[in-house]
């Protein structure tokens, strides 16, 4: 490594807007759009197969399969197709996000009790009204502990995005870092990721709590349900 | 192109399967570095989550610290830690069980944490202490979580362990660097159908392991999911 330092503040100051801030905003735009095109699939897929319940299994299996295929080789065999674009990193992204969610939101709605949903009919709302207004408020705890997985896994996904030239904080880490051989813009990539991921979760955090008033007691759904739900991460 | 085709032709060309870089050799490779970090972060995770399940202190810091790892750019970590101590096997370990510990320490403490007191008590009563409370009680019960944290980290372990073809030594990786560099999707795409093999593979021992040790008075039925 040499006898530089592990970060140098003046080459931090001077590059604040163009690579750092510029990185930075990619880094969250590949994010999002991941996230929330993963939020509507897994809502569609995880009310029908609540819907049809043998459908449940096979996409469980799928989701699963499809999260075991390292980005890279996904990315790499999205290229061809794609070319050089955000929807190359946003893809794959998007599909990950399915393994966690999906799961979630089909334990959210089979959690709503039945004598919720059998009340809900009685007052005559329509199957739609009901998931709309009864059911999906009740699973939305849970629904927001996966997506809390999923964003903090998504953002530090977006990094691998890099090594195929897609931008985002990767590529500071790889470009900027690595390739001349200068620590600086690779720990500030790491610092700026792990704050950006924890920012979103705090957001989903303060989203719940605003949200679901009736989940604030400590032992409550929510807790758990984070608990059963931790751990999807991976590159 | 025909993917179905392209595969069998991959996969069916005998030299693929002698050599260094056979694909018995990169298995192996493969196989050796996710069982070593798996086998870290199981060093690392199980005993902090037991320690924080049982005593109920610390599961807040535990949580947190799982959530700032779990966060960590994966290429980051790598990366710094190649420039810091040079190519080999340091990087890769430290990548994948930064990866890998989160999961595994979650689930142990949430495991145990999560024992009925009524059970606890009924131990208690039996006049069971501390340590014996732990390893003859939470453990047994924590067992299905414990083993669900292991298997979530072994998969992304698995699939993560490509980047060890980064640092030159090796692995499944090595197929999809080097099958992107020479433009050779059939082998990029054999690649990842190896990967993904072995983390069915390793869903597959897990469930195995799973059935032999989990007491029958404790077992849901299977699901793939994180539940």
């Amino acid at each position: 490594m040499g006898e530089q330092p592990l970060v140098r503040w003046d080459w931090i100051a001077e590059h604040l807007a163009d690579p750092i801030g510029t990185r930075l905003l990619e880094h969250l735009q590949l994010s999002l759009a991941p996230l929330l095109i993963g939020l509507v699939t897994a809502v569609v897929l995880g009310v029908a197969c609540e819907r049809w319940r043998w459908w449940y299994p096979p996409v469980l299996v799928g989701v699963n399969v499809v999260y075991a295929i390292p980005s890279i080789a996904l990315f790499f065999l999205l290229l061809p197709y794609t070319g050089f674009g955000p929807w190359t990193a946003i893809i794959p992204l998007s599909l990950y996000t399915l393994a966690v969610l999906v799961p979630n939101v089909v334990d959210g709605l089979r959690q709503v009790p039945d004598h919720v949903r059998q009340a809900a009919t009685a007052m005559g709302f329509s199957p739609l009204r009901r998931l709309v207004q009864v059911e999906f408020p009740v699973a939305l705890p849970v629904v927001i502990a996966g997506l809390r997985v999923a964003a903090v896994s998504t953002v530090s996904m977006v990094s691998v995005a890099s090594l195929v030239g897609l931008g985002g904080l990767g590529q500071l880490i790889l470009t900027d870092g690595f390739r001349r051989q200068f620590t600086t813009p690779i720990v500030v990539g790491i610092v700026l990721s792990v704050l950006l991921a924890l920012l979103l979760d705090g957001l989903l955090v303060l989203a719940q709590r605003g949200l679901t008033p009736w989940t604030r007691d400590r032992g409550g759904a929510a807790r758990r349900a984070t608990a059963r739900t931790d751990g999807r991460s991976r590159t | 192109m025909n993917i179905a085709v392209a595969l069998w032709q991959w996969f069916g060309d005998p030299a693929q399967w002698t050599g260094p870089s056979g694909i018995p050799a990169r298995l192996a490779e493969h196989v050796g570095y996710s069982a070593l970090a798996l086998l870290l972060a199981a060093l690392i995770g199980v005993p902090v989550g037991l320690l924080t399940g049982h005593t109920g202190r610390g599961g807040f810091l535990t949580a947190s610290l799982a959530n700032t790892a779990r966060a960590l750019p994966t290429i980051g970590v790598l990366m710094l830690v190649v420039l810091a101590t040079g190519i080999g096997l340091l990087p890769v370990m430290a990548a994948l069980v930064a990866l890998a510990v989160p999961p595994v320490m979650v689930n142990t403490h949430e495991g145990v944490r999560g024992v009925a007191p009524e059970l606890r008590d009924a131990a208690r009563g039996m006049g069971m202490r501390g340590r014996e409370i732990l390893f003859a009680l939470e453990v047994p019960v924590a067992l299905p979580l414990i083993l669900l944290g292991l298997r979530t980290a072994a998969v992304q372990v698995v699939s993560t362990a490509t980047i060890a073809a980064y640092v030159g030594i090796g692995g499944l990786g090595r197929y999809i660097v080097d099958g992107q560099a020479r433009r050779e999707f059939d082998m990029v795409l054999g690649g990842a159908v190896l990967v993904v093999v072995l983390a069915v593979a390793v869903t597959a021992l897990f469930f195995l392991l799973r059935r032999m040790t989990v007491s029958p008075g404790l077992r849901r039925p299977w699901s793939g999911a994180a539940t």
